[in-house]
């Protein structure tokens, strides 16, 4: 495996960006990551992004932002029409050839102008699922509702996952949901989909994120202390929702096992948490222990931007690796309901 | 670190046509990759992963469907990546699979491109209207005709030129099983005489809406070698995106075309390209691309594309450059799928299996896509050796 490294990353996330456009939320965090490294779009070697059409409400809504990029004179570019943290896979994949050095990647979500919930059930089996509507919430309780019931993870231990991600939202300047980490404040939260409350829940947040990645001197010379990527595994579960076995992530386990997460000591871990019972889900599959933190910037719950949440975790913890508040930290990102498609990208400083 | 090769290795296709309402999406998805994996003579559990592309959810009305896919395509417990770059995906994907193989990461791929357009509809689906910009509600056809006026004005290519390719690709339709439209009893007075759609687009230059998928087996080097039916090696890929919007941006012959055409000639060690390549597949969804591709791609000088269709020349019964013997775009068109098509078709004439439209003696094919406001643009040369 080549030696690749994230050398930039920056994001951008509130609760809604009103008043911005999808461009115009990207255009400070371009500008960031170029000031960061130096580097041009003229010497990035592959340029790959992320969206969601149906979130922008518009066929081919990524044509913007390649405009937003800077895609004149033409460059070597493609798009997934998933988390970013997919589009960083390709790029990582394009960089093992070998024949390029850098690569930029993006993505970015707004989903504020409608309802998450409930544009998330056209995501699911077009003609024996989606068609009763089942917003992703009510998805989301019948898993933490089966948990409960068989003694996979208790109320308590909800809350306390819920209380983690507002103490640690607390210093993180991207969270859009923190403070107020009490146990109380939160089971006074109210009820979304019972047994949901509002904090076990992703806040919803609008947003975008850019990272840069390098490889071997480049990347040494462009930042300091790089991230670099030790193993990225992606794995996808069976997406009937009655075929499934709810009460673990299969498809995460997977893909950390591929990853080598458990080859060594994990100083940090940014998990793609949408609901409390699902981060305990994860923590789980990847065999996170109490010597790992575990999402310290609060993590999905604490602001969750579709199309974005998965390279912002991503992200957070190559910043954190870049800082040296860790050696070796793992980031996860998550696709479908149920936790259904997972990606595990593990990462270490010098 | 070197390159690893990569192979075609199989081709799978569904019959296109308008509606296949006999077929869930997920029926039409395995029912090409099921074609492709008996073409490779392997089994689901053999391939390593799965890249799918299609273009705007919008077309179907289901948000990232290839969640859904998942189990149809035999992805459960493995990797699956959805690609979407306008209507260049079909060959974008292609191009993504090809990279996991080229970076070592797996050893067999499978890649498909699909659309169902009959669950929704396309001119719609392109013409939401967006807050602070204008909608020309036309679709693809009013998008484009106003640059083709302009190819037709700066090369003084006769009016014709756009039904001549039309009503080739309608004749090389008729040797395709697969294609979407086969006009037995076609004529080329009524080819020119349909209604004029999109000024100076009549309706029989434009692609039909097809339902349809296509699927292809990529493998490394080792799975290449060990195929009993010939293989088609990749030669050359490459890809490149420009911004759509910008004054002065040279909308016929897109300089992100030529570069892409460039590098991909390039890769393959072509120098002589009308000489070297035996037969091209090219994105045409409005017949006078023909020649402006032609141009664009180096077959012939600028404002001269359209003499190689006058003459003849990409006809598939005694022409020196065949393009699109499949029937192209213009017989068949489900738009997530159509770039694979043409990288699929390019595959099946290096390895001597396109049938009735096979032409002789093929070594070097392109495989072409183009999207968005012509500014995505996928290629790849396929040859019978190794590069």
């Amino acid at each position: 495996m080549r030696d690749v490294a994230i050398v930039a990353a920056g994001q951008r996330q509130q609760a809604a960006f009103t008043d911005e456009t999808e461009v115009q939320i990207l255009l400070p965090i371009f500008e960031q990551v170029r000031n960061d490294t130096g580097l041009e779009q003229s010497d990035i070697g592959f340029t790959c992004s992320g969206s969601s059409d149906f979130l922008a409400g518009s066929a081919f809504s990524f044509v913007g932002t390649l405009e937003g990029v800077g895609a004149y004179p033409p460059i070597c570019e493609s798009h997934v029409e998933m988390d970013g943290a997919w589009a960083l896979y390709e790029a990582w994949v394009k960089l093992q050839i070998g024949e390029i050095d850098t690569a930029l990647v993006y993505s970015y979500g707004k989903s504020s102008p409608g309802s998450l919930r409930d544009v998330l059930s056209t995501q699911l089996d077009p003609y024996y699922l989606a068609p009763l509507w089942p917003d992703a919430f009510a998805l989301g309780a019948l898993q933490a509702r089966m948990m409960l019931e068989q003694d996979i993870v208790s109320r308590d231990r909800l809350t306390e996952i819920a209380v983690r991600s507002r103490d640690h939202a607390s210093s993180s300047p991207h969270a859009v949901r923190k403070g107020d980490a009490t146990t109380d404040f939160v089971e006074a939260s109210p009820v979304i989909a019972d047994p949901l409350r509002a904090d076990d829940c992703a806040a919803g947040a609008d947003g975008g994120c850019v990272i840069i990645l390098a490889a071997g001197d480049i990347a040494k010379n462009v930042c300091d202390r790089p991230a670099w990527i030790r193993g990225i595994e992606h794995r996808t579960d069976a997406h009937s929702l009655a075929g499934r076995d709810l009460l673990s992530a299969q498809s995460a386990a997977l893909a950390a096992n591929a990853a080598g997460v458990g080859d060594d000591k994990i100083d940090i871990a940014e998990l793609h948490g949408p609901f409390t019972h699902q981060e305990h889900l994860l923590e789980t599959a990847l065999g996170i222990t109490d010597e790992t933190i575990v999402n310290p910037s609060g993590g999905a719950l604490a602001g969750h931007t579709m199309m974005a949440a998965g390279l912002m975790r991503i992200a957070e913890a190559a910043t954190r690796v870049s800082a040296g508040a860790g050696d070796r930290a793992v980031a996860h990102a998550t696709s479908g309901p149920w936790l259904q498609q997972n990606l595990v990208c593990v990462m270490e400083g010098d | 670190m070197s390159k690893n090769n990569c192979a075609v290795v199989g081709v799978g296709q569904t019959k296109y046509q308008t509606t296949r309402g006999d077929v869930s999406m997920a029926g039409l998805v395995r029912e090409a990759a099921y074609r492709a994996l008996e073409d490779a003579e392997m089994s689901w559990s053999d391939i390593d992963a799965v890249v799918i592309g299609k273009a705007p959810d919008f077309f179907e009305g289901v948000m990232m469907p290839e969640i859904y896919l998942a189990e149809a395509l035999g992805c459960a417990g493995k990797p699956i990546l959805r690609v979407h770059t306008a209507g260049s995906v079909g060959g974008s994907t292609a191009l993504v699979a090809t990279s996991l193989i080229q970076a070592g990461i797996h050893e067999r791929v499978l890649t498909l491109g699909f659309e169902k357009q009959s669950e929704s509809n396309a001119t719609w689906a392109l013409s939401l209207p967006q807050p602070f910009s204008v909608s020309i509600n036309a679709g693809a056809g009013g998008y484009f005709s106003p640059i083709i006026r302009q190819y037709m004005i700066e090369s003084a290519a006769p009016e014709l030129i756009g039904c001549m390719v039309a009503f080739k690709d309608r004749q090389h339709a008729l040797r395709n099983p697969y294609a979407h439209l086969h006009q037995h009893d076609l004529t080329f007075d009524q080819v020119v005489e349909a209604p004029m759609l999109w000024e100076p687009i009549r309706y029989s230059e434009t692609c039909p809406s097809s339902d349809g998928a296509c699927a292809m087996v990529l493998g490394s080097e080792s799975v290449g070698d060990a195929s009993s039916k010939p293989v088609a090696w990749v030669q050359g890929t490459s890809m490149r995106s420009e911004a759509n919007t910008f004054p002065g941006r040279n909308e016929v012959n897109p300089r992100a075309s030529r570069e892409c055409a460039d590098d991909v000639f390039s890769q393959a060690g072509i120098t002589d390209r009308r000489r070297e390549i035996d037969v091209v597949e090219m994105y045409v969804p409005f017949s006078w691309y023909e020649p402006m591709w032609l141009e664009s791609l180096g077959f012939a000088e600028i404002g001269e594309g359209w003499k190689m269709v006058e003459e003849g020349a990409t006809h598939i019964d005694g022409g020196d450059l065949p393009v699109n013997c499949s029937g192209g775009v213009l017989s068949t068109n489900p738009i997530g799928a159509s770039g694979m098509i043409r990288f699929a078709e390019a595959a099946l004439q290096v390895r001597q299996m396109a049938g009735e439209h096979q032409v002789d003696g093929v070594q070097r094919s392109l495989g072409h896509a183009y999207g968005g406001g012509a500014q995505y643009f996928a290629m790849w040369i396929l040859g019978d050796t190794k590069p």
